[in-house]
């Protein structure tokens, strides 16, 4: 929230530089005294948690750039060469690799609240589509991550996904092709294309952080939204940033690099398809070319379609779409708590996302493919037409007066 | 109090479900065609949290691989020196010179710049036994015995598969028919491996009273190669758990600090 400062320089040496460049003034507005809805649950600490492996991200990576070799006769055995000589390899690349994807289930919760709880409405629009553009960075960052390992998945991963462009053939003859080539830098996937996503997956991370450093800027101006989805009205709505969400925020960020930990230590391979670990050979391809958990659903909606190019416009179309998600929800109420239909429609849309992720490790065949299909068509379906229309139709439930009623747990006006 | 710990029960249960559905989501091996039987778990002693390599286990198998695997397959992410390092088979110094030893390996240019053999030191990496994949294919009848460097986490089931694939030669049904040169073997995918039985009972020879077994040389070489493809699993264990124990604390402490300081806030 745009409040107004309070900031009190302690000496003259914290004043002088209040004067030039006031960073301890932002810090004690933004991070110290900054009004929070005192009803946060603890969905709301997933920022400060995505945060951290975005640190994670860029620590372990640049070490691990410091002994990578992006060749293609030296990727592989240079990954090895990491995590059998280099001092602590092991740990940084397991963390790495490990991290991504605790980056990406944190990712998918924190929209997933932002949806339930409306956290997309006015004022918080910019908000939301920063957000959906880190999240597409993050996946093209990833993505060439998982490249630079070199092994088969990497390989035909790469082939298959970058192939998505030739699409464009079927309307200017030549145009994918073309396009496709220009990314590869030769007539095939090969050491030109190895270096220059290795070249954007070092620059990638640092646009993230720009974005990150918007999102945040733009989560500041209306602050954050709550489960009950109402505005901070009076003093009591709100508690200071720290030290009530600092030490809250820490309690779940520890708790959830437990998890981490886990895979790290215990079963650092699992989220991981053991063809990773055969260097890549352009003359073999693997039975199934399967993505990284995190791409599973777009990897169903792009394969339930018959038509290629089709398929390419509804896989890019399945996350683009919710860019428009504030228009397209036309609801003014915000929490789904006071949506009792919504509420419904939100829990079979994410049944729905989770199905269409267990089809994307499958053969589109048979019944997967017809059920691949129907999941595809509902996850349109959903942000199209549902939302637009519940908006109209949905009576929304009594809401309480405020957030400092709802803690108290007060009746909200007019309820029996 | 109480209403606190109780929601915070229902939102801890409710972030670990969700947790749980992204975990879940996760695991999809690669289905292999074909009717092949699903791979057994046996039992290791490198399974589990705690799991370590039994150093008697990690050296007879290395004994297997020696003296078996090694006319057809490399292992050349291996140095010498790394038989002898802590978490693996652990050889002492002067068996781990000698075993570098045994082998020819290529250095050079010389002052007269010409290339030359020397026997192998300990910071040697492991000679494959063939130059390339053409002279590996010229000489197995066109198959290319993979490197087996990584072959323990190269594969569906790991150390589980490859003792399935060791101990799972058969004779092939009635109605197949095995083409020449190939044998069946039950797990193998397409059940038609390029690969004969490469061990059976008494293939090597223990000086340690384990009993030369088919079932001890699979089992054994597979933890081998175990280690060969993981040879930092001991040394991640450990500090695995002591980060474990450190962020239990750490965590416990914090919540214990939460409580505290949002029991200011009037109610």
């Amino acid at each position: 929230m745009a409040h107004e400062s309070t900031f009190k320089p302690g000496n003259s040496i914290s004043k002088w530089f209040d004067d030039r460049l006031p960073i301890e003034r932002m810090m004690h507005d933004q991070f110290g005294v900054f009004p929070m809805p005192r009803n946060l649950n603890y969905l709301w600490t997933f920022g400060g948690i995505l945060t951290f492996f975005l640190v994670v991200q860029l620590l372990t990576g640049i070490v691990l750039a410091m002994h990578y070799v992006p060749h293609e006769g030296h990727a592989f055995d240079s990954v090895e060469h990491i995590m059998r000589d280099v001092n602590w390899g092991w740990l940084l690349r397991y963390m790495h690799a490990n991290g991504a994807s605790m980056f990406f289930l944190a990712a998918y919760i924190h929209i997933a609240r932002g949806m339930y709880y409306g956290s997309y409405k006015a004022p918080r629009e910019i908000l939301w589509i920063l957000g959906v553009l880190i999240f597409v960075v993050m996946m093209a960052t990833a993505f060439m991550g998982y490249s630079l390992v070199w092994g088969q998945m990497s390989f035909w991963a790469v082939t298959v996904i970058t192939n998505l462009f030739s699409s464009l053939d079927s309307i200017v003859s030549g145009l994918g092709t073309g396009i496709v080539e220009w990314i590869w830098g030769g007539f095939s996937v090969g050491n030109p294309t190895l270096n220059r996503l290795y070249s954007l997956h070092y620059l990638l991370p640092f646009v993230i952080c720009g974005l990150v450093v918007l999102h945040i800027w733009a989560l500041h101006i209306p602050g954050s939204n709550n489960p009950t989805g109402i505005d901070i009205k009076t003093k009591s709505d709100s508690i200071p940033f720290t030290p009530y969400y600092t030490v809250k925020d820490g309690f779940a960020m520890c708790v959830f690099v437990m998890l981490f930990a886990a895979f790290v230590f215990y079963a650092p391979n699992y989220l991981g398809h053991p063809d990773n670990y055969v260097e890549a050979n352009p003359l073999a391809t693997p039975p199934h070319i399967v993505p990284e958990w995190y791409f599973l659903p777009y990897y169903a909606i792009l394969r339930a379609i018959p038509d290629k190019l089709f398929g390419v416009i509804a896989f890019a179309g399945s996350i683009s779409i919710l860019l428009f998600l504030p228009w397209l929800d036309t609801s003014k109420v915000r929490s789904s708590r006071y949506r009792p239909i919504y509420k419904w429609f939100f829990a079979l849309f994410m049944i729905d996302v989770l199905v269409l992720g267990y089809l994307g490790a499958k053969p589109p065949e048979g019944l997967y493919l017809i059920v691949g299909r129907l999941a595809t068509a509902y996850y349109f379906l959903h942000l199209l037409v549902v939302l637009p229309l519940l908006g109209w139709i949905e009576k929304p439930s009594a809401m309480p007066g405020s957030i400092t009623d709802d803690v108290l747990g007060k009746k909200p006006a007019g309820a029996k | 109090m109480k209403m606190i710990t109780s929601s915070f029960v229902k939102h801890a249960a409710r972030i670990v479900s969700i947790t749980l559905l992204g975990v879940t989501l996760g695991h999809s091996p690669a289905q292999s065609a074909g009717d092949l039987p699903e791979i057994k778990a046996q039992s290791w002693s490198f399974s589990g949290p705690f799991g370590t390599f039994d150093r008697g286990q990690l050296q007879r198998g290395f004994k297997v691989y020696k003296e078996v695997c090694s006319g057809c397959h490399g292992l050349r992410q291996l140095h010498f020196r790394n038989l002898g390092e802590a978490g693996g088979p652990e050889f002492g110094e002067a068996e781990v010179k000698a075993l570098a030893a045994e082998v020819e390996v290529k250095d050079g240019p010389n002052e007269e710049g010409e290339m030359f053999e020397r026997p192998g030191k300990p910071s040697d990496a492991f000679v494959s036994p063939f130059p390339n994949e053409n002279a590996a294919r010229a000489a197995n009848n066109g198959a290319n015995p993979p490197d087996l460097s990584l072959m323990a986490k190269a594969r569906v089931g790991g150390p589980d598969y490859i003792y399935a694939l060791m101990v799972g030669y058969k004779e092939p049904p009635e109605k197949m028919k095995v083409s020449e040169g190939m044998s069946y073997n039950d797990v193998f995918p397409g059940h038609q491996i390029a690969m004969a039985a490469p061990l059976s009972e008494e293939s090597v020879e223990y000086s340690d009273g384990t009993k030369p077994t088919l079932d001890n040389h699979a089992k054994d070489v597979s933890a081998f190669l175990m280690w060969a493809a993981e040879p930092k699993l001991e040394e991640r264990h450990k500090l695995g758990f002591r980060f474990m124990i450190y962020l239990l604390l750490l965590s416990g402490l914090l919540y214990l600090a939460k409580r505290r300081i949002w029991s200011r806030l009037k109610h």
